[in-house]
């Protein structure tokens, strides 16, 4: 058989990368390639080059190695009983498409993720030889992310965390049941102790950065973009609550700077084993705002919990407002007098908002003036909040407060597919 | 008497050190903001009907070297690129209130700073857009010339952004030399210096790159029609940018393509999982393993590994077995894994185990002899935020998890068991006791191992009251001498 073009593997790699949601190119610190004139930087927040029509960013250039793979999981367009066309880069491949990318500014680095081919160390060993190849060869500082093979062993882990900005591990599916059931090959425990793994290495190689006394030459950094997993919404049985839920586990157990939610979609080629039907895109943008909420408003879990309908969040409205309609009682908040967390509680009130009201209260007492100002949603925050001129009387306890701030049946949030 | 009003030329439309000296030298003067008349060279004369302006430059330069903070100097370095006519004269007016109101800066629900925060803001995304943007593309120079590649590109930005934003572009780009177009301003980068120019046609950039054909095939391999979502996409990159991006030409062709590709998806025929894969013959080689009798340690691990007996195997990572040597004499029993060794997948490696070791070096307690292991395998916790807090078994637990512990004590055999904490001394007794009941005697269980009890060494760290803490590792230095001795009695 002759081998494809570049373009054609192209075109399939890609393809087969684009169900890993991810895309955050941030977090990796400042580092650039003025002192040795080489290519690349990164500064702390990440770029989107461009947009899909499908409205996700791209950042990176995100493909497979191969989309060749010994798995069978049943919502992976790449898994063995998949009738897709099969191709590979080689190693070198992929650092020269990077660098040709990066070099027009196309992209903020590169994402590289591989179907398991093999085994997951040989696997692991080409996709760590082109990111060995972009960083010396190429002289790139530019980007990388790593989806690493939670099968492979300490010691590639390890060089993967020295040569990446961010390590992930995808933890496929909310819960053990599902996981057993669409990706039987899959051991969550292994999946967990590689995550458990990378959280130690990142640690350490941080303790280490503040210990060194000064003669000392810096330690060298491990993942300095942390790590993020990703888990499939509507594939298997979980509930919205026991979605957030494994959210808050993973965070607090793996110290992760993202978990990725992404809605189950059809693909090409599909397994008899998926449901029939792609859960609403909705539901992914309300887990994200749930998972918000939880990463930088304070709510704790059980909260957003009690405010779902048997475990799935409200589709229509987002959970901020969800939790504030049914937790009227703590409410009118006075934005003159409340602390931070109260005022975070706010429909409609986000946290460069909350910034804004505690530094300008300091000198004058604010009114509604000044927070049509600081937020562009004050019709939503009204029922909820007391200002100098303000105090929403019978709004809160209005029988039809509800109905008056869910959207019109007709407007969608999104285009219809 | 009508106020003189003073006329400032700025060298170019984004010159904030020159706007800088000269509201220095206005406001040291206490010239009012309304009688200013600031311009750039190259802007039009202005209009005669304007009362007649009189050089700053004739005014003293005052010796009041004025300071402002920090954030009003970003504030307005961003503020000045912005393509509104006056804000040369909203920075000099904020500048100017700045002295009598300290407190402007941190006024969100000022007029005056809300709309410097929007300019600003317009700006921060303008320039954020233009490092998006950009495309460059590969020109071979003239023949002579240098022969390495030189890289160009267009861009039509909307605010004065270019000399603020050329600098990302060189600590990115160093390695490479490149030029950015754009109809006002033109930035430069020949490996060593950044330079600037003023702006020239489209007509001089580079029209097409061999890498765009790939880049396109990208940009279409990458997009989901079955996730259609077109406004997410114009939001943040909207039309207006799409004449100067290679892939944009893609878009429509791509959207009205995308409801035929979905559908086709949806029609195809679902295909059955395979029957047997090569990591299902392993996998189910494994499982029978974990199935077959236990006969060591290390069958006994492999098959805690699977353990479901009880909910905790859902938010820990791992089942944390005993370790140590399978012929210890002597065995320590903790409550359960924390979160150090649920990660390590080894019991009392965290903070708890410090102490233990500590405690156990001052016995003359050779750790590496003992056989170290928990009631519990899995971790317990509830969830605070990003922390997990530990959160002690119940007894359903601990009954759970006893089969386990039996296993490990009818393998290793040790002559002397140490409970470390009530927990553990529950586990291991079977009954509700409690520890100040057990402590300070030997018992024996019922196979006629001998039973020391002591606290656990966590409680030493959750122990506030200096006193306290020293009382409860005295106790533990007590029952580990005591477990000491019955190891030594019994040879």
């Amino acid at each position: 058989m002759p081998q494809k073009s570049l373009q054609d593997r192209l075109a399939i790699l890609a393809d087969a990368a684009k169900y890993d949601a991810s895309c955050a190119s941030s977090g990796a610190g400042n580092r650039n390639a003025l002192k040795d004139k080489g290519i690349g930087s990164t500064e702390g927040m990440g770029i989107c080059h461009a947009y899909a029509p499908d409205g996700r960013c791209i950042s990176l250039l995100k493909i497979l190695l191969t989309n060749a793979c010994i798995y069978d999981c049943a919502y992976c367009i790449n898994r063995v009983s998949s009738n897709v066309e099969r191709a590979a880069f080689t190693p070198a491949e992929v650092a020269d498409l990077t660098m040709a990318f990066y070099r027009r500014n196309y992209i903020e680095g590169l994402f590289l993720s591989s179907g398991i081919i093999r085994t997951s160390d040989y696997t692991m060993e080409l996709m760590l030889e082109a990111v060995r190849l972009l960083r010396t060869e190429h002289r790139f500082s530019g980007y990388v992310h790593l989806k690493t093979i939670p099968e492979c062993s300490p010691e590639l882990m390890s060089e993967a965390g020295r040569l990446a900005d961010r390590l992930s591990i995808n933890v496929e599916l909310p819960t053990r049941a599902g996981l057993k059931q669409l990706a039987p090959e899959k051991d969550e425990t292994t999946i967990r102790t590689a995550m458990g793994h990378v959280r130690s290495r990142i640690e350490d190689a941080k303790d280490a950065r503040r210990d060194r006394t000064l003669r000392r030459a810096k330690p060298p950094r491990f993942a300095p973009g942390g790590q993020s997993t990703q888990m499939i919404v509507g594939a298997d049985a979980a509930s919205d609550a026991e979605i957030l839920t494994t959210s808050a586990t993973l965070y607090a157990g793996y110290g992760l700077r993202r978990v990725y939610y992404s809605a189950f979609s059809p693909i090409p080629a599909p397994s008899a084993v998926l449901p029939l039907k792609a859960p609403p895109l909705k539901r992914e943008h309300r887990l994200y705002q749930a998972d918000w909420l939880h990463r930088f408003y304070g709510f704790e879990m059980p909260e957003i919990e009690a405010a779902t309908t048997g475990g799935m969040l409200d589709l229509d409205i987002d959970p901020k407002l969800a939790w504030a309609l049914r937790n009227r009682h703590v409410f009118p908040v006075d934005v003159n007098k409340a602390d931070r967390e109260m005022l975070l509680r706010i429909p409609g009130i986000g946290t460069t908002a909350v910034k804004a009201i505690l530094k300008t209260r300091r000198h004058r007492s604010l009114r509604l003036d000044d927070l049509s100002k600081m937020t562009r949603a004050l019709k939503r925050a009204l029922p909820f909040l007391v200002a100098a001129d303000w105090r929403p009387t019978q709004m809160l306890d209005a029988a039809g407060l509800e109905a008056s701030l869910r959207p019109p049946k007709q407007m969608e949030l999104f285009d219809a597919p | 008497m009508m106020p003189v009003t003073y006329a400032v030329t700025l060298a170019h439309d984004a010159d904030f050190t020159g706007w800088r000296s000269a509201a220095r030298r206005l406001d040291a003067n206490h010239v009012q903001p309304g009688c200013v008349q600031w311009r750039c060279e190259g802007d039009p004369q202005p209009d005669f009907l304007l009362p007649a302006a009189r050089p700053y430059q004739e005014l003293p330069t005052g010796n009041a070297a004025r300071t402002v903070p920090g954030a009003f100097v970003s504030l307005a370095q961003k503020l000045i690129c912005h393509s509104a006519d006056d804000r040369f004269t909203l920075a000099y007016r904020l500048f100017r209130r700045l002295r009598e109101e300290p407190q402007l800066l941190s006024d969100a629900g000022d007029d005056d700073m809300h709309r410097a925060h929007l300019m600003a803001k317009a700006v921060s995304r303008d320039a954020h857009k233009m490092k998006a943007f950009v495309r460059f593309r590969e020109v071979t120079p003239d023949q002579g010339a240098d022969d390495r590649p030189h890289f160009v590109a267009w861009f039509e930005p909307d605010h004065h952004i270019v000399d603020a934003t050329a600098p990302f572009f060189m600590r990115r780009f160093a390695g490479q030399s490149w030029s950015i177009l754009t109809p006002e301003r033109c930035a430069h980068w020949d490996g060593e210096t950044l330079s600037f120019t003023p702006g020239v046609p489209r007509s001089q950039a580079p029209d097409g790159d061999p890498a765009e054909d790939l880049w396109r095939t990208y940009f279409a391999s990458t997009f989901n029609p079955a996730r259609l979502m077109v406004k997410a996409m114009t939001a943040e990159m909207p039309k207006k940018y799409w004449k100067n991006l290679p892939e944009a030409q893609l878009i429509d062709p791509l959207i009205a393509d995308a409801q035929k590709r979905h559908q086709a998806m949806q029609d195809t025929a679902p295909r059955a999982p395979a029957r047997s894969t090569r990591v299902r013959r392993d996998h189910e080689a494994g499982s029978r393993a974990a199935d077959a009798p236990i006969r060591s340690l290390d069958d006994l691990a492999a098959a805690g590994r699977s353990c479901t007996r009880c909910p905790l195997h859902c938010g820990a990572t791992q089942a944390v077995p005993g370790a140590g040597p399978g012929d210890a004499p002597l065995m320590l029993v903790g409550e359960q894994p924390g979160d150090h060794e649920d990660i390590a997948g080894k019991p009392f490696v965290g903070p708890a185990g410090d102490v233990l070791n500590d405690v156990l070096r001052e016995t003359g307690i050779l750790r590496d002899r003992a056989f170290v292991t928990n009631a519990v395998k899995h971790f317990k916790f509830e969830l605070r935020g990003r922390r997990r807090l530990h959160r002690s078994p119940d007894a359903g637990e601990v009954a759970h998890c006893q089969w386990w512990l039996a296993k490990e004590l009818e393998l290793v055999r040790p002559r002397v068991v140490v409970a470390l904490g009530v927990t553990a001394a529950r586990a291991l007794t079977g009954q509700t006791v409690t520890l100040n009941a057990m402590r300070g005697a030997v018992h024996d269980m019922a196979d006629g191992t001998q039973l020391v009890v002591t606290n656990h060494p966590s409680a030493l760290l959750r122990q506030r009251n200096a006193e306290a803490a020293r009382q409860l590792r005295g106790n533990m230095l007590a029952d580990l001498t005591t477990a000491r001795r019955c190891l030594e009695a019994a040879g």
